[in-house]
């Protein structure tokens, strides 16, 4: 960016973040994606931490584990489920549209103009029918298998 | 220009950590999430969070490489996309540049905790 570049400013603030408006579900899928993202980064920071009590030994790995079996923990857990689910899928579907795939060959704009959402929208489909497999797949193992 | 490139250097590393951290993370969750269901990487059996379990992963030099590539990934990926969330309130160069030098080294100083963990670990016994 050079120096001379005009800075635009945001002049919806936190709002322009969080408003999809009338953009369609992709707009709003930017915003989940987003708040899945900063909400598993918070998760991943701590996660560092909690994984690094194994240095400390059993004495103290497994009471903390005891701990971690209460429900509040597991469902929390089940957020995080969801929260990566979502946001490893959709970041797929976005790598793959940035990279030009399942958005349709370009073609001349003659009106009736056609919209290229509609072509990527199977994309999105299936996308979300990944995410809710591994959703639950990780749910019921925690809830009804698991740790 | 200079940092026109630098923020494509950036960027494109974003993605590739984004994918690095989708392949791991993905076989995180079928090891610790779906333990119940898979029973991979787990000799003990039961929980993957009984200690044996965790310990034979600890000690194997796979898993502390995969764990180290995975902090890294994750870290860069993670705090690039909190960095470009803020950037979009159209932040001055300077407050930019400050959150920048802030997530480098918040960044690089909870790789660091990681990477000390994942050496440290290997000296403590298996037996528990």
């Amino acid at each position: 960016m050079s120096n001379n570049e005009k800075m635009y400013d945001n002049r919806l603030g936190i709002i322009g973040w969080l408003g999809g408006g009338r953009w369609g579900i992709e707009r709003y899928l930017y915003i989940i994606h987003r708040l899945a993202g900063v909400g598993v980064l918070i998760f991943f920071i701590l996660h560092i931490f909690e994984g690094n009590l194994r240095i400390f030994g059993p004495e103290i790995w497994n009471p903390v584990m005891k701990v971690m079996e209460h429900p509040v923990f597991k469902v929390g857990e089940l957020f995080i489920i969801i929260g990566f689910a979502f946001h490893a899928l959709n970041g797929i579907r976005l790598i793959l549209i940035e990279l030009g795939w399942a958005v349709g060959k370009a073609e001349e704009p003659v009106y009736p103009y056609k919209s290229s959402l509609n072509t990527q929208r199977p994309l999105m489909v299936i996308m979300f029918l990944l995410a809710t497999l591994l959703i639950l797949a990780g749910g019921f193992d925690l809830m009804f298998l698991g740790h | 220009m200079r940092d026109m490139k630098s923020e494509v250097g950036y960027w494109t590393f974003f993605i590739i950590a984004g994918i690095v951290v989708f392949v791991l993370l993905f076989f995180h969750m079928m090891i610790i999430h779906m333990d119940g269901l898979l029973g991979i990487f787990n000799p003990a059996g039961g929980s993957a969070l009984d200690w044996k379990n965790v310990i034979y992963r600890s000690h194997s030099a796979f898993f502390t490489t995969i764990y180290i590539i995975l902090l890294a990934a994750a870290l860069y990926h993670g705090f690039y996309g909190l960095r470009t969330i803020l950037f979009e309130l159209g932040l001055k160069k300077r407050t930019q540049s400050f959150i920048t030098i802030a997530v480098w080294i918040i960044g690089i100083t909870l790789f660091s905790v990681g990477v000390f963990a994942n050496i440290a670990v290997q000296t403590v016994k298996a037996a528990g």
